[in-house]
């Protein structure tokens, strides 16, 4: 666990990041700050920017201008070997798992760790049936190629290898998305767990309001170029901002409201719950 | 866990019942001292002590290889005390107990013994027998199809074939062009010798015009069809099935095979005749000019002979091989593109296939029209 003093050390920081596609401007001066040990969620209508700001997080793009600092490094002007570096600290999780499909479930938890350890095949393969047990999933699938995979299995497959190699910092994009919401919920109790044993800082971009409601320390918004509101989601429900009534005032928004609401008055800090009813 | 400053972990014996750990005991640094730590030895003393307090750095790797060496001399009926661990690593090493002990307690998966040569020789015939019947069935399909668009001709979709013989017919006439016409000086060249050697020149255009109108053009032809637009379908088809098109297709409510397979074989019988008219001229042109720079035979003189000695028969026989060809390169291209499952590897299988197979039974067709037509006489 990370000590009292690093708590509050930056682990993202972004600064007057602007990001341009021709003339559409997706990002104007976007500044935000990620700490160590939260769980952050990104939050944003489509088109908002939320996926190019992952993007150019992990060193798949680059911004037009500002600066970002990833666990301490800046990523403007990086070497090759420093970048080599880097990412190995940093665990990422996309939307269709990304999962290398010619390769069993296994070999791909396993791969990271071939690369760039020294460690012996038989143990890599012990520690990826344990990363493996780790997200849940049954012994069994780790002999399956991901095609065979539903999509809950898909996404925790793709969590145990971005855990791979321990990260520091670990990006989830939509890990909830096309899951029902019994493995939604497991999910949820996942990444929590996670953070909780291993201290790691979680960066997430998710729309599903049960993860954010439970599960997410702070919520930065992003809408129109710029981050409208941050905040845990209680701070966040209290503001005016119309791109961020949005979210609580829908349907769905209230209704993931109440449920936090009851939860918090029926039991505190007990197992997580999700309304069984609530479609995903 | 700053991987830039990572010192390997190390192991140590001060005492015989003493084990000193020290360093980074993580995925990287670990490396190091995986093999040692298997032959680390303690003496059959009942107590052993371990200190792990000079140990930097630890993660889930590092606290898996600790918990198994720990596990091992415990195991030797020896009471092993780990000391001077920190407290986050401690919880850390717990956490991995726990997950050892499960995995000790389940029966590893039992991988599956590798097969047989027989049982190899058995699984492939048994796949080659399901796929040919899956290929007739899907022949059947299509005549299906296509029957019922004979039978409701509005339904019919003539944009996608006037497409289809765009793309596979008029944007391969340069490399079809090309290739018959090197095909042409190939053999206009090889006859030449031999031609001259009993002072039968004139009878290049015999050689040439024959050889080329009869078998080369059509088989070059559709060999190149089947590379260039075979293949194409078979990609276009299977990243269909991949991205879960095809069933969004079906239920749409439109028949996939009339809306890929129908419009493409139309498209290619239309266009692969075509090809090889075009294909049979260039290839005499390049015999013609290998004949005139090697044999003096003029192109006059050349196309004089020509006409006499080749019959429309020949060339029809040509012509008539190449809509058979179409329908083996779409159909072939087509059902492999349908059995894609998967992902991109899948794709870029079915798509080798296609191309093998289809130039495979081109050639295997065209042996048969060959044996169909020695024994009709002509």
């Amino acid at each position: 666990m990370p000590s009292e003093a690093h708590t509050i050390e930056a682990v993202i920081d972004i600064r007057k990041v602007s990001t341009r596609f021709g003339d559409y401007v997706v990002h104007s001066e976007i500044s935000l700050e990620v700490r160590r040990g939260e769980i952050f969620a990104l939050i944003g209508g489509s088109g908002s920017g939320k996926s190019t700001l992952l993007r150019e997080m992990i060193l798949l793009q680059r911004p037009d201008s500002g600066s970002i600092r990833v666990l301490g490094v800046d990523l403007q002007n990086l070497g090759d070997d420093d970048a080599l570096a880097l990412r190995q600290r940093w665990g990422v999780m996309f939307q269709q798992g990304g999962l290398f499909g010619s390769l069993t479930v296994t070999e791909n938890i396993g791969w990271p760790l071939r690369e760039h350890t020294a460690l012996d095949d038989a143990l890599i393969d012990q520690i990826a049936a344990w990363k493996l047990a780790m997200t849940g999933l049954e012994p069994e699938v780790g002999a399956q190629y991901p095609s065979e995979l539903s999509g809950g299995m898909m996404k925790r497959a793709a969590l145990a290898r971005a855990l791979a190699l321990d990260p520091e910092l670990l990006f989830l994009d939509e890990p909830t998305a096309g899951l029902d919401p019994d493995s939604a919920g497991g999910i949820d109790e996942l990444v929590r767990k996670l953070r909780d044993l291993f201290g790691l800082t979680i960066l997430m971009i998710t729309h599903d309001l049960d993860l954010l409601w439970q599960v997410a320390d702070r919520v930065a918004v992003l809408a129109e170029g710029k981050v409208q509101g941050i905040g845990s989601m209680s701070e966040l429900s209290h503001m005016d901002n119309p791109a961020i009534r949005r979210f609580f005032d829908g349907p769905r928004g209230r209704a993931a409201q109440q449920q936090e609401k009851q939860q918090a008055e029926a039991q505190s800090g007990g197992k997580l719950g999700r309304p069984s009813w609530k479609r995903k | 866990m700053k991987p830039m400053s990572v010192e390997p972990a190390a192991i140590a014996q001060p005492a015989p019942a003493e084990l000193a750990l020290s360093g980074s005991w993580t995925a990287r640094g670990i490396g190091a001292i995986e093999h040692q730590l298997e032959s680390v030895q303690v003496p059959s003393t009942p107590e052993a002590i371990a200190d792990g307090a000079r140990i930097e750095a630890l993660d889930t790797s590092g606290a898996w290889v600790l918990q198994k060496l720990l596990l091992r001399l415990r195991g030797e009926g020896r009471v092993v005390t780990l000391r001077g661990l920190r407290p986050e690593f401690a919880r850390l090493l717990d956490i991995v107990a726990q997950h050892v002990a499960d995995q000790a307690d389940q029966p590893a998966p039992v991988a599956s013994p590798s097969p047989t040569a027989l049982a190899r020789v058995g699984q492939s015939t048994e796949a080659a027998f399901e796929q040919t019947a899956a290929l007739l069935g899907f022949v059947g399909e299509s005549a299906v199809a296509l029957a019922t668009c004979v039978a409701h001709p509005a339904r019919f979709r003539w944009r996608p074939v006037l497409y289809n013989i765009r793309s596979a017919g008029f944007d391969a006439l340069p490399i079809v062009g090309l290739l018959s016409f090197l095909l042409g000086i190939v053999v206009a060249y090889q006859g030449a010798d031999q031609l001259r050697q009993y002072g039968a020149n004139i009878f290049v255009a015999d050689l040439v015009g024959l050889s080329m109108l009869r078998e080369f053009a059509p088989l070059i032809t559709a060999i190149i069809i089947a590379g260039r637009s075979g293949s194409a379908y078979a990609a276009q088809i299977g990243t269909m099935a991949v991205t879960e098109e095809i069933d969004a297709m079906r239920t749409i409510g439109i028949a996939p095979l009339e809306l890929l397979v129908l419009p493409k074989i139309i498209a290619l019988v239309i266009a692969l005749p075509l090809l090889t008219v075009f294909a049979d001229v260039l290839g005499v042109y390049g015999g013609m000019i290998m004949a005139r720079a090697q044999l003096g035979v003029g192109f006059g003189e050349f196309l004089d002979r020509f006409v006499k000695s080749v019959s429309m028969t020949s060339f029809m026989i040509g012509i008539g091989k190449a809509p058979v060809f179409a329908a083996i390169i779409v159909v072939i291209g087509c059902f492999q593109g349908f059995r894609t499952e998967g992902g991109a590897d899948s794709v870029g299988r079915q798509t080798t296939r296609s191309v093998v197979q289809s130039i495979f039974l081109v050639v295997v067709a065209d042996a048969l029209f060959s044996v169909a037509f020695s024994a009709l006489g002509i």
